[in-house]
């Protein structure tokens, strides 16, 4: 069944592209919530010149800040990746080069989730070195 | 159609920055020094008004995911498909401009403060 579009009929069988499709619309509901905080935050609230070091440090002495971004890693890259292999679904016809991109995409995903979440957990601000407040001009 | 394939390019546009972000998040485990070099780069005038794309992007395939779910889910969603794709740009537009407006501000003062230098 071709639901890449979006315009189709709900899927209705149990398989993969069922909760890959269920996954995608669920996922999408709560990132724009999520996306929208964070642009508003970082782009309207505070300028990016003053997302500095200091203020990510401030930032994640409050672990619910480390959840919120979390969150945001994982539904995001989930979501991207799931939509790009649909993409590659839809233009890569070859069984056997799709089955190569498709695990291409599986390590990939891997790699920056893990990439992503080893760097919000492990992160311990510089004490006594924090750096300027806003990059200086 | 259009819609169609804007989802798509900016939904891609979206995944690519988010790998760039995740990779210049991961420069905070080398301390601030290494860190603010990074933002140093989101601060520049070519990658503000590239950041510009992005948030439109962003406000783009959210609202138009709005419109995919709500003809997927409602009975008259498709029948209003065309209408809908008209709010879902205005929509983008209205959202865009405040948070553009706060992006673009201070380039103006960079501007400013570069012919300041440039006349002295």
């Amino acid at each position: 069944m071709r639901i890449s579009t979006g315009l189709g009929p709900r899927p209705t069988n149990s398989g993969f592209e069922t909760f890959s499709w269920y996954f995608l619309r669920i996922s999408g509901i709560v990132l724009l919530v999520l996306v929208i905080v964070h642009l508003v935050i970082m782009h309207a609230a505070n300028d990016v010149s003053c997302t500095t070091y200091q203020f990510v440090a401030f930032r994640y002495a409050n672990p619910l800040w480390r959840l919120f971004d979390w969150l945001l890693l994982t539904l995001s890259l989930t979501h991207g990746m799931n939509g790009l292999r649909i993409v590659v679904d839809d233009y890569v016809h070859s069984v056997t080069v799709r089955f190569f991109v498709l695990s291409a995409l599986a390590v990939l995903l891997l790699i920056f989730f893990m990439l992503g979440t080893i760097t919000l957990i492990t992160f311990q601000p510089v004490v006594g070195n924090l750096g300027p407040q806003c990059l200086p001009r | 159609m259009w819609s169609w394939l804007l989802h798509r390019v900016t939904g891609l546009g979206i995944l690519l920055f988010l790998f760039i972000h995740i990779v210049d998040i991961s420069l905070l485990g080398f301390g601030p020094q290494v860190y603010n070099e990074g933002i140093l780069l989101f601060d520049s005038i070519i990658v503000r008004i590239l950041s510009l794309a992005l948030i439109g992007s962003v406000l783009l395939h959210a609202f138009n995911g709005v419109r995919i779910m709500l003809i997927d889910f409602w009975s008259k969603g498709t029948r209003y498909q065309r209408m809908m794709f008209g709010i879902v740009v205005t929509l983008t537009i209205i959202a865009f401009i405040p948070l553009a407006y706060y992006v673009i501000l201070p380039l103006f003062t960079v501007v400013a403060i570069w012919f300041i230098h440039s006349k002295t």
